[in-house]
């Protein structure tokens, strides 16, 4: 009998098309992506049809299930602005690492006394932590002050941006550049909660907001 | 590979020299390897959608030295949010105490559904609806230009037949029915809409209803 001859092939194959492939794959996403900046408490936000996109300049404000409020200002300029403002009023001093720290921090909730703390914390011990969020009662606002000055340190640097790209010669929109006030809301929370900060804007006579959601598709 | 010549002058004689043959192909595994754990890394890492937005005018805080009985608003709805639940009524409010000309107000459910709320708001805007739709048509055949279009779809919403939406909650609507509630009133193409606070008679009303 005759034996069977196998075919003889190579069993190594040639991966430069996957090679290229992944690395071209790679290159996108890096280029593409956007970091997921950890936050400190996962909201769950609900849907609507709006197709606006999330401005630049924002003022963010998170209410979380439980109604604990988080603030968060996007430009690291006007943070610092903010910090030396807000440790000047309630006379807690900040060392300037602490200030370099909080320029590049995330979304907080903790109470000014508790804030230098925070601050030196690491990521892992940040999550970990159970704040209480940023007080926002009549008898003790912490909240207020923290918008009011972020709204205050955000023009300011929403103006020099203005003028920077008006020295560019684009013909830029004032509008474009001034704070947006951002809320976070979580699904489930009671709407009370959201009231009370949103009480907190009025009271500063800042009624334009913004709620946060996730995309629809509209009805036809 | 680099390899330096071994041995000194003894092989001048012996023939030619020849170069090592090697293969050129190189092993591509470690490379790829990497290449897909870069490629999963960035995958989960990144987001590209940004948050959408959708926002919304709140009224002023009125002054102090004006304090006025609210505005009476011609064709209005309100809309009373509870846990779950929607009520409505339409125009002015009228107290048990002191009742209307059709007697006080009685709360009316509803619900987020399509042949709920999105009918409701429907037939009450019909107005506004039906002259987006005009407009929608002109823009289609170009007979007016993009910013015409949002200047005279502004003017629809601010007539006096559009209907204006109040919004009262109590202390256990949640969130996520009143941002539910504002898209349902977008997609209507409401223009005014006024979240504001519940009165203590509509309150009882509302907690009698939701029992």
């Amino acid at each position: 009998m005759p034996k069977i001859k196998m075919p003889k092939s190579s069993p190594s194959i040639d991966m430069t098309p996957m090679v290229d492939l992944a690395f071209l794959l790679v290159t996108f996403f890096m280029l593409a992506a956007s970091f997921r900046s950890s936050e400190p408490v996962e909201v769950d936000v609900p849907s609507s049809i709006s197709d606006k996109i999330i401005p630049d300049n924002v003022l963010l404000v998170t209410v979380d299930k439980g109604g604990r409020a988080f603030f968060n200002l996007a430009d690291p300029e006007a943070r610092r602005e903010l910090l030396v403002n807000m440790s000047a009023k309630y006379k807690i001093g900040f060392s300037d690492e602490q200030v370099e720290k909080f320029t590049i921090m995330t979304s907080f909730g903790c109470t000014m006394q508790e804030l230098p703390q925070y601050i030196d914390m690491s990521n892992e011990e940040r999550k970990r932590l159970e704040t209480k969020g940023i007080p926002y009662d009549s008898t003790n606002n912490e909240l207020k002050d923290w918008i009011f000055y972020g709204n205050v340190a955000a023009l300011n640097t929403g103006k020099t941006a203005f003028e920077e790209a008006k020295l560019k010669g684009d013909s830029p929109v004032a509008d474009d550049f001034k704070p947006k006030f951002i809320l976070k809301v979580d699904n489930k929370a009671l709407y009370v909660h959201a009231q009370n900060v949103i009480n907190v804007f009025r009271d500063l006579n800042l009624n334009n907001l913004n709620f946060i959601t996730s995309m629809e598709t509209a009805p036809l | 590979m680099a390899e330096i010549a071994e041995g000194g002058g003894e092989s001048h004689g012996k023939g030619k020299k020849r170069a090592k043959k090697s293969s050129t192909r190189v092993d591509m595994t470690p490379m790829v390897d990497l290449a897909f754990l870069l490629l999963t890394f960035f995958v989960l890492t990144s987001t590209f959608s940004k948050p959408k937005v959708m926002s919304l005018v709140y009224p002023a805080n009125p002054d102090e030295t004006q304090k006025e009985e609210p505005q009476k608003i011609n064709n209005g709805i309100t809309f009373l949010l509870s846990e779950d639940k929607i009520y409505y009524y339409s125009g002015q409010y009228y107290p048990k105490s002191a009742p209307g000309p059709e007697g006080p107000t009685v709360l009316e459910e509803t619900n987020f559904g399509p042949n709920g709320l999105r009918k409701l708001l429907a037939d009450r805007n019909a107005f506004v609806l039906k002259g987006k739709e005009g407009l929608d048509k002109k823009l289609k055949s170009k007979e007016i230009q993009d910013s015409t279009y949002l200047r005279m779809l502004i003017e629809f919403k601010k007539n006096k037949e559009s209907l204006k939406v109040l919004i009262k909650t109590d202390d256990k609507a949640t969130c996520k029915n009143f941002i539910d509630l504002i898209d349902e009133l977008k997609i209507a193409e409401i223009g005014v809409i006024a979240p504001v606070d519940i009165l203590a008679s509509e309150l009882e009303l509302l907690n009698e209803k939701v029992k």
